[in-house]
C-alpha cells in the first residue's frame, strides 16, 4: 500500500512548548489507525495540525491531498446544539463539496442524505430540529453528515466519549464500512480494549511517538507504562530544544 | 369614529404618514431577519453598539449638508458605520482584545465624537432628531435609499444563506470544507451597518436596532424553523410599524418610539403566550404518552 500521509519531524507548540514532539511516520492508503495515549498527550493537537488548523512549529507534513479530501470530526465541535436547523438540512452540509456555497440541492444529495440517515439509523428524524436530539443521536448525524461528505481521509477525534455502547457499536460498523471502501480513518481513542479490537494499526502518543504500527505490538505494557511516565510534563523553565541528532530542522525554530 | 378614519385615512389623507408607512415596512422586511441572525450569533448587544457607531458619520453628514438631509446623513452613517465594524474586527485579530471588547471601545468612541460633533454646530432640537429619528419627515430620496437598502439585503441574504447558517451553526466545519468563513462574516456585518443605517433615519441611533432585536426575539419565542423565524420577524416588525404609525397620529405621540413601544407589548405578549412561554410553565399540560 502506497504511503496517504507522511509526518516528517513534525513538532507543534502551545507558547513555545511542544504538545506534539519530533513525530515522524507515516499513514498508508487505505489504513485504520487509532491514536492512543494519555491526557495531554498531543493526540487533538496532532488532528489539527493534520487538518492545517495549527502550523508545526518545526518539520512538516506532507501529501499531495486537496482540502475537501478531508472529514474531519473534531473532539469538542463548537456546534451551536441549539441552532434551529433540522437534522436533514445539517446532514446536507455535508454535500458541500458538490454543491459549494451557492448551488441548490438536487434529489441526488437528498437521496444520498436519506441513505446516509438510514445507515445511522436515524430515518424519519429528518424534520427534527437538532436542539431535540440526545448526545447520542447527535453524534449519528454527525457521521451521517461524514458519509455524505464522501472524504478519502476520516479522522475522527474522540469520536464515542459520552456515548453509549449500541450507538458506540453502530458507529463502529460505520468506521469498519468506510475502511472496507479503501478510505483512511485516522481516529484519536480512550478505550484501550475498543482499540485492539477495531483497529489494525496504532499509534501511541505522548507527545513523542512511542510506538507506531501494528496494533497487538504496539499496545505492549512497557509501551503503555512508557507512555503514562511522559504524560502531562509541562516545565515551565524548560530551555530551548536541542535538535535531534540527524533530525532535519527546516526554519531554525525549535521550542 | 369609523374604522375606515381609525386604520386608513391617516395614510389616505397625509404623504408623510404613507412614506412612513412605506419606510417601516421596507426596514421590516430586511431588518427582521437580519436581527434574527444577529440573535442566533449571539450579538444582541453587538447590533446595538453597531447602532450608535454610526452617529459621527451621520453628524458630519448633517454639517456637510448644512441641514437636515437624511441622504447625506445616511451616507456618512453607513461609512462610519463600516469603519468601526472593520477597525474592531481589525483590532480583535491583531490584539488579545475580544471583538466585543474592541467594539465597546470604538462605538463608545464613535458615539462621544458623534454627540460631540452635533452639538458643536447643531441645535438641541438636531441633536434630537439624530438621536430619536424622524420617521414623518422621511422625503423621497431617503425612501429610495431605505428601500434599495431592503432589496439588496434580501437579494444578499438570499444568495449566501447556506455559508452563513453553517458559519453560524458549525463554523469549523464550514473551515474544514474550506468555506471562507471569514467572507460571510464580513458580508453579514455589512448588511448589519446597511440595515442599522436605514432604520436610524427612521428611528434614531438610539432606537436604530429596536426594528431589528425585538421582532426577532418575538419569533424565537414562537417559531421553530430558521425560515419561520425569519418570515415572522418580519411580519412582526411590520405590524410593529404599522400599529405603531397609527397609534402615534391619534394619540399625538412621538412615531419613532409608539413603533418600538408596540413592538414591546407583543414581545410581553409572546413571553406570556407563546409555546415557550410563562402561561405554559404556570399551567402545564399533561405529558404525552411517549
Amino acid at each position: 500500500m502506497s504511503v496517504l500521509l507522511t509526518l516528517d519531524n513534525l513538532t507543534v507548540t502551545y507558547d513555545r512548548h511542544p504538545a506534539v514532539h519530533h513525530v515522524s511516520g507515516f499513514f498508508r492508503v487505505g489504513s485504520l489507525t487509532a491514536i492512543a495515549g494519555p491526557n495531554g498527550a498531543g493526540k487533538s493537537t496532532l488532528m489539527k495540525a493534520i487538518m492545517g488548523e495549527l502550523r508545526p512549529a518545526e518539520g512538516r507534513l506532507r501529501h499531495q491531498l486537496a482540502r475537501s479530501d478531508f472529514g474531519y470530526l473534531p473532539q469538542a465541535a463548537d456546534i451551536n446544539r441549539r441552532f434551529p436547523i433540522s437534522v436533514l438540512d445539517t446532514v446536507l452540509l455535508g454535500a458541500w463539496r458538490h454543491t459549494g456555497a451557492f448551488k441548490a440541492n438536487g434529489p441526488k444529495e437528498y437521496t444520498q442524505a436519506a441513505a446516509a440517515l438510514a445507515a445511522v439509523g436515524l430515518s424519519g428524524f429528518d424534520r427534527r430540529p437538532i436542539g431535540s436530539l440526545s448526545a447520542g443521536q447527535f453524534q449519528r448525524v454527525l457521521f451521517a453528515r461524514l458519509l455524505l461528505q464522501d472524504a478519502k481521509v476520516i479522522l475522527l477525534d474522540e469520536p464515542f466519549t459520552a456515548i453509549d455502547a449500541r450507538t458506540t457499536q453502530d458507529l463502529l460498523d460505520i468506521v469498519a464500512h468506510w475502511h472496507g471502501e479503501g478510505r483512511t480513518v485516522i481516529a484519536v481513542l480512550h478505550d484501550l480494549e475498543q482499540v485492539r479490537t477495531h483497529f489494525p494499526e496504532t499509534l501511541l502518543l505522548a507527545r513523542e511517538c512511542i510506538a507506531w504500527g501494528p496494533t497487538a505490538e504496539v499496545m505492549s505494557a512497557g509501551n503503555l507504562l512508557k507512555a503514562r511516565m511522559m504524560a502531562e510534563r509541562w516545565d515551565d523553565g524548560a530551555g530551548s530544544c536541542e535538535p535531534p541528532v540527524g533530525g532535519a530542522s527546516t526554519n531554525g525554530v525549535v521550542a | 369614529m369609523s374604522t375606515y378614519d381609525l386604520l386608513i385615512a391617516p395614510f389616505a389623507d397625509y404623504g408623510f404618514m404613507r412614506r412612513a408607512l412605506v419606510a417601516c415596512l421596507c426596514l421590516a422586511l430586511g431588518s427582521g431577519p437580519i436581527g434574527v441572525f444577529l440573535m442566533l450569533r449571539r450579538m444582541s448587544l453587538m447590533g446595538d453598539a453597531m447602532s450608535h457607531a454610526v452617529l459621527p458619520g451621520a453628524a458630519i453628514g448633517y454639517l456637510v449638508a448644512g441641514s437636515l438631509s437624511l441622504t447625506a446623513m445616511g451616507i456618512g452613517g453607513l461609512v462610519a458605520g463600516l469603519s468601526v465594524a472593520l477597525l474592531s474586527g481589525v483590532v480583535s485579530r491583531a490584539t488579545v482584545l475580544q471583538e466585543d471588547a474592541s467594539f465597546a471601545s470604538f462605538y463608545l468612541t464613535s458615539l462621544a465624537l458623534g454627540v460631540l460633533i452635533v452639538s458643536l454646530r447643531g441645535s438641541n432640537v438636531d441633536l434630537l432628531h439624530v438621536l430619536f429619528g424622524t420617521i414623518l419627515a422621511i422625503d423621497g430620496p431617503a425612501l429610495v435609499l431605505i428601500g434599495s437598502i431592503t432589496s439588496v439585503t434580501l437579494v444578499v441574504l438570499a444568495l449566501v444563506y447556506r455559508p452563513l447558517v453553517a458559519e453560524c451553526f458549525d463554523p469549523g466545519f464550514l473551515r474544514t470544507v474550506g468555506g471562507r468563513g471569514p467572507v460571510y462574516h464580513a458580508l453579514f456585518l455589512l448588511l448589519v451597518v446597511l440595515n442599522m443605517v436605514a432604520s436610524f433615519q427612521a428611528l434614531g441611533t438610539l432606537m436604530a436596532v429596536g426594528l431589528m432585536m425585538l421582532p426577532s426575539a418575538i419569533a424565537q419565542l414562537w417559531a421553530r424553523s430558521l425560515s419561520a423565524m425569519m418570515a415572522l420577524a418580519a411580519a412582526a416588525a411590520a405590524v410593529s410599524g404599522y400599529v405603531g404609525l397609527i397609534a402615534s397620529y391619534h394619540l399625538e405621540l412621538a412615531s419613532g418610539p409608539t413603533i418600538i413601544m408596540t413592538a414591546a407589548v407583543i414581545y410581553g405578549f409572546s413571553i406570556l403566550f407563546a409555546p415557550s412561554g410563562l402561561a405554559r410553565r404556570l399551567f402545564p399540560r399533561p405529558h404525552l404518552a411517549g
